[in-house]
């Protein structure tokens, strides 16, 4: 092999890039996020797939639907109950505490959702 | 058609892994045993190629003279596009590299009335491509939010960046559709000119093509179909940490995009697509235009063998060249025994 001091240092580091992710994880225990269900309630407004994936979807929609259209500010869950389409009366109604819900998964994931910006995290007292 | 075959490989890709993600244990095949293989088949064929191309002898000094050349002192040298010294060299691959320095330089030729050839500069192919490249290097990094945990540190600066529009419930990343744009225009281009459309092979579409169906399937499994980010993650660090597994449910959508992201891996290291190592090996970039300079001697040669030149041969086969009428420049010497002493005689009076 020709000018092999060049050829193996660079394939090395080259591999070394591509194997990023391995040697970055290496001797860790991944840390699955555990975010917290509310003690006093069984079900959520939508099943719990539907919450996983596209929570984000039904904020929007809750968004779009009170407040460009006027819509009702009330919904009901299949098995009857009310609850509030809003984020802070809402959700976090049952879902009190940011940190040990939300963040779990957003920061596990890198997802930094810009709700924070506008919203606030209600506060023990206020509820 | 060429395009056409291309064209029915990638559906027929796509339809693979929308079957088999329905089969039972077709998930892990999709999600676990093919992304190795395919990593491994990338690593592997990877340094294959580069060996092989590194064990390939490059006799002569080769490289390509884009300026002037090193020359009298009042002569400027253009450093960059004839580089005479090893860091010219190095600051030409870095623009080729960094900057695709020769796609900046591409002309296209045009016939006017008259006739006249006219050469005109066109940027676009330059333009297109860099924007393909960095868009997928940006998708490539901020990808390792799902390889790492806890995420790596360069990955939240890049996300801001990249998702700085905050468009959208997911937020859309700028380099998504950068990407397919980009890689759009380059499709379309070998398809629309005639000239491109005649020099172009399967091998040619079918990387564009897979490329589009892994940023659409990543865009649509983001924005469209969705599905859980967190089962993803920990299947994606379970394949870093070697102990993958699929705990809970991950939507189709995903297996078709992993499925076509391991195909592009395997197929890499055999294709046009490996310009991403050939291009550190091409002998007529990486070499330094100094053959006027330096003697280079061709690295297989054997030391053993001197160099023979014409007098030695003269002297080796005088004898049989008078006998078959050629032309000597050195006559037979009258007689035999004294052959060796006027032979002396005439060297030390030249």
């Amino acid at each position: 092999m020709y000018g092999s001091g060049r050829v193996i240092p660079s394939l090395i580091v080259f591999v070394g890039l591509m194997t990023f992710a391995i040697w970055y994880n290496a001797g860790k225990a991944q840390q699955l996020p555990d975010p917290e269900k509310p003690a006093e309630y069984e079900e959520c407004v939508r099943d719990t797939q539907f919450m996983r994936k596209s929570h984000m979807v039904l904020l929007h929609e809750w968004r779009d639907d009170i407040l460009r259209k006027s819509g009702q500010r009330t919904g009901v869950t299949a098995s009857g109950l009310r609850y509030d389409r809003s984020l802070q009366k809402g959700c976090m109604n049952c879902h009190d505490d940011r940190k040990k819900f939300c963040d779990e998964c957003h920061d596990y994931a890198a997802v930094t959702p810009d709700c924070w910006g506008c919203h606030l995290e209600p506060t023990k007292e206020a509820r | 058609m060429r395009v056409l075959k291309a064209l029915i490989a990638v559906v027929a890709l796509i339809l693979v892994a929308l079957v088999v993600a329905q089969v039972p244990g077709g998930q892990s095949l999709l999600g676990i045993v093919l992304p190795y293989l395919a990593f491994a088949i990338f690593l592997g064929g990877f340094i294959y190629k580069v060996v092989e191309w590194a064990r390939s002898p490059v006799p002569f000094r080769i490289p390509t003279t884009c300026g002037q050349e090193n020359s009298l002192p009042w002569i400027k040298q253009n450093k960059l596009d004839c580089p005479s010294t090893k860091a010219g060299v190095v600051g030409r691959m870095a623009l080729e590299i960094l900057l695709f320095r020769s796609l900046f330089r591409n002309t296209r030729a045009s016939i006017h009335d008259g006739p006249k050839l006219a050469y005109g500069s066109n940027k676009w192919l330059w333009l297109f491509a860099l924007l393909f490249h960095y868009s997928f290097l940006v998708i490539v990094l901020r990808h390792m939010r799902l390889f790492t945990d806890p995420v790596a540190s360069f990955i939240l600066p890049l996300e801001f960046i990249d998702g700085f529009l905050e468009v959208g419930a997911t937020t859309i990343y700028q380099s998504s559709f950068i990407l397919l744009a980009a890689v759009t225009f380059l499709f379309l281009r070998r398809l629309v000119r005639p000239y491109l459309r005649y020099i172009s092979l399967p091998a040619d579409y079918f990387p564009l093509l897979l490329i589009f169906a892994i940023g659409l399937s990543g865009i649509l499994m983001r924005h469209v179909f969705r599905t859980d980010v967190v089962t993803v993650k920990e299947l994606a660090v379970g394949l870093a940490t070697f102990s993958p597994s699929i705990n809970g449910e991950i939507g189709v959508i995903f297996f078709v995009h992993i499925f076509l992201v391991s195909v592009l891996m395997a197929y890499f290291p055999f294709s046009k697509l490996m310009h991403l190592g050939g291009i550190f090996m091409s002998p007529t970039r990486n070499m330094a235009n100094n053959n006027r300079m330096v003697h280079h001697v061709n690295p297989w040669n054997d030391p053993k063998i001197k160099p023979h030149t014409y007098a030695a041969y003269e002297d080796e086969f005088r004898e049989f060249m008078v006998d078959a009428g050629l032309p000597v420049e050195k006559e037979l010497p009258a007689a035999a025994p004294e052959e060796k002493v006027p032979a002396a005689e005439e060297t030390t009076d030249k």
